[in-house]
């Protein structure tokens, strides 16, 4: 089959935050540089970050990175690379100043300068007291950058192609990627990205839990291509909960309901944080009430048809009170839970809200595989940075406004990396014969395959498979279990049938194909948690509980490793932590507490 | 509504970048949109090019919709 071929230096999949940084990079070096994005790149998920992006800049009182580095591998659970962390705290300032010349509006402080709020988590003087490190523009702070860098972009002649939808990677067969094949929606046409450099920059995968705060876009694209491409996925058993999502949508329900004196109860009404933690009852701390949660439900005492969530019970309090205090809080839940708090409680279930791991990548944005007993063998051609990647900077869970930061610090330097790569003026290599042939075939088989599964249930037997399996807290007999079954899902994923046969616009088409990449990210997740057998930041085990040997069931001796999870034959290895930063001493391992 | 202009449409109005949006899409493309005037239809249409956070604003009654045109679609939406 003929298929067109566009010739570009670079191509970047995914226009959000990390995507739209690494563009500004190569445009303005000169490259002929592609985005891809299924949607409007402001309409990227990074549109939802509200809190602030964190640098050291020092503006509201004194600040330094050591003290930000520190934090951040406190927050990660000594699982984060020391050198990534130190390079990334480090270059917060200057990518904050940028984004200010880009124009980004972020708040100021009456002598005009960027103002910075307290956050959890960030502290001054190696963990002593807090310390105001988040800029933010207002609310609205992953919007603001989002249009300051689409922007510079358009200014820089980025081309954008929206409404596109990547499919596959394109290696050679020495192993080096030269391309991706992207299908564009409007027409159904596939094409081949000829390019001497491919970024991705895909954001998470939120959406193989059935709680999640994430966009529907945010489905693992980039994981589920790079897996397919040989490519191994790294510590992908950690993902960060919110205690309180609306169960069956995923919307947040602020903390602040039971700062207001919002209780939880289970399927027989019972106030069961009384028994979990007697002195802070439904204000315990975040993973404390998550945890609490997870146990009712796995214990039977869940509430609804499938005994799978539990209820915020705020009818108690006076309808001025929730109104005045909480405000917001009546319409989401009336809109998202059909219930009125004022008379009926709220469904509620842990929610899943980010991903720490990803597409393994060093400082450099270069992506790097195991081969030959070591690790960092860099796949030429290939770099990611954002969420879909794993530096790793946020190790075993992320500290709060790291992630805006992650997409600055190391969508440039990933964008910086290939336009050194490209500099000396290497030409396209070859593609190789028939590029297109893998994802025609993916594409084929969903045209035309009958009596086949629907993507609408297979999407949600992952998502159900994933979260009473593998949420946010783990159980040994249910992980082995779920390990079991998502490759039973994977049966059904493998199976696809869409109704719609139509060329264009056929979003059953873009659903199913979305559908294959949640599943290699279900895998990767579930195979990955099962095996870890200790506590450590987000991934919590019943049976790794906190012990005078084992602090927070934290095991280094056996497990102060990441986990490199490979989609052939779902083999697992692991790789060193490198707890040596590049210039500064290493932040030796401790307790994390708080 | 012609098919490709539709599945056009629905694309756009349930892959945003807000999960609040793509829900509250989702549910009125699903029971409502079907229901409507071609000229409702439109308006919708011209809503859901709006950004996310203004979208949300408007359909969580944190903001009031000036557009005559738009602000029936918009009551609409807070109820569905």
């Amino acid at each position: 089959m003929n298929i067109p071929v566009l010739k570009f230096d670079a191509v970047i999949v995914g226009a959000g935050g990390a995507g739209l940084r690494s563009a500004i990079q190569l445009s303005e070096a000169g490259l002929k540089t592609a985005v891809l994005s299924k949607v409007f790149p402001t309409r990227s998920h990074t549109v939802a970050a509200q809190g602030g992006v964190a640098a050291s800049l020092g503006n509201s009182e004194e600040d330094h990175w050591r003290w930000h580095m520190y934090d951040t591998v406190k927050g990660s659970d000594w699982l984060g690379d020391q050198d990534a962390i130190e390079f990334m705290c480090k270059k917060a300032v200057e990518v904050v100043v940028e984004l200010e010349h880009y124009g980004m509006p972020f708040d100021r402080t009456d002598n005009g300068k960027i103002y910075q709020r307290p956050f959890g988590g960030h502290m001054s003087n190696f963990g002593e007291k807090p310390v105001r490190r988040s800029c933010a523009a207002a609310d609205r702070t992953g919007h603001a950058m989002l249009h300051a860098m689409y922007q510079r972009n358009v200014k820089a002649n980025t081309q954008f192609f929206v409404e596109w939808m990547a499919l596959d990677l394109i290696r050679d067969s020495e192993g080096h990627v030269v391309g991706v094949t992207a299908m564009e929606m409007e027409t159904g046409q596939v094409v081949i990205f000829h390019t001497r450099a491919t970024i991705f920059a895909t954001g998470g995968a939120g959406r193989i839990f059935h709680s999640s705060t994430n966009a529907f876009i945010n489905t693992g694209d980039g994981l589920g291509m790079a897996a397919r491409a040989g490519i191994p996925l790294e510590d992908m058993e950690f993902w960060q909960f919110h205690p309180t999502g609306v169960a069956g949508a995923g919307v947040l329900i602020t903390e602040g309901v039971r700062g207001e004196g919002g209780i939880l109860r289970n399927n027989s009404k019972e106030r069961f944080m009384e028994r979990y933690a007697p002195n802070a009852k439904d204000l315990a701390s975040r993973d404390v009430v998550s945890r609490a949660m997870a146990t009712e439900i796995k214990e039977g005492r869940g509430c609804g048809p499938n005994k799978d969530y539990v209820l915020l019970d705020i009818t108690h309090l006076d309808p001025a009170t929730i109104m005045k205090r909480l405000p917001g809080i009546r319409e989401i839940s009336i809109q998202f839970a059909g219930v009125d708090p004022i008379k009926e409680p709220i469904p509620v279930v842990p929610t899943c809200h980010y991903q720490m791991g990803g597409i393994p990548t060093n400082y450099a944005g270069r992506v790097i595989v195991p081969d030959n007993g070591s690790f960092d063998n860099v796949v030429p051609g290939f770099y990611a940075a954002g969420e879909c990647a794993c530096a790793s900077v946020h190790g075993a869970n992320r500290l709060g406004t790291n992630s805006l930061l992650d997409l600055l610090v190391f969508g440039k330097s990933a964008g910086d990396s290939a336009v050194e790569d490209l500099k000396n003026g290497k030409a396209h290599r070859d593609l190789p014969a028939n590029a297109a042939d893998y994802s025609l075939s993916r594409v084929a088989a969903i045209d035309s395959r009958k009596g086949g599964s629907s993507v609408a249930e297979a999407r949600l037997a992952i998502q159900r498979t994933m979260q009473d399996h593998a949420g946010v807290f783990r159980f040994n007999d249910m992980l082995k279990k779920g390990a079991a079954q998502i490759l039973e899902v994977e049966k059904q994923v493998l199976n696809l049938e869409i109704k719609d046969k139509s060329q264009v616009w056929n979003t059953a088409r873009m659903e199913a194909l979305e559908t294959e990449n949640l599943i290699e990210v279900a895998k990767a997740t579930m195979i990955s948690a099962e095996a870890r057998k200790e506590s450590r930041g987000a991934h919590v085990r019943d049976d790794a509980p906190d012990t005078p040997e084992f602090p927070n069931g934290r095991n280094d001796k056996e497990w102060l490793k990441h986990t490199i999870w490979h989609r052939d034959g779902n083999k697992i290895e692991y790789k060193p932590v490198n707890l040596n930063p590049l210039t500064v001493e290493t932040v030796a391992l401790k307790t994390r507490s708080y | 509504m012609e098919r490709a202009a539709y599945e056009r449409l629905r694309w756009r109005s349930i892959r945003r970048g807000l999960l609040e949006v793509d829900i509250a899409l989702t549910r009125f493309l699903d029971e409502e949109f079907g229901k409507l005037s071609e000229a409702e239809q439109q308006a919708f249409a011209e809503l859901a090019d709006y950004e996310d956070l203004e979208l949300w604003h408007l359909i969580s009654g944190q903001a009031e919709c000036e557009d005559a045109r738009l602000a029936p679609i918009v009551a609409m939406l807070r109820k569905s």
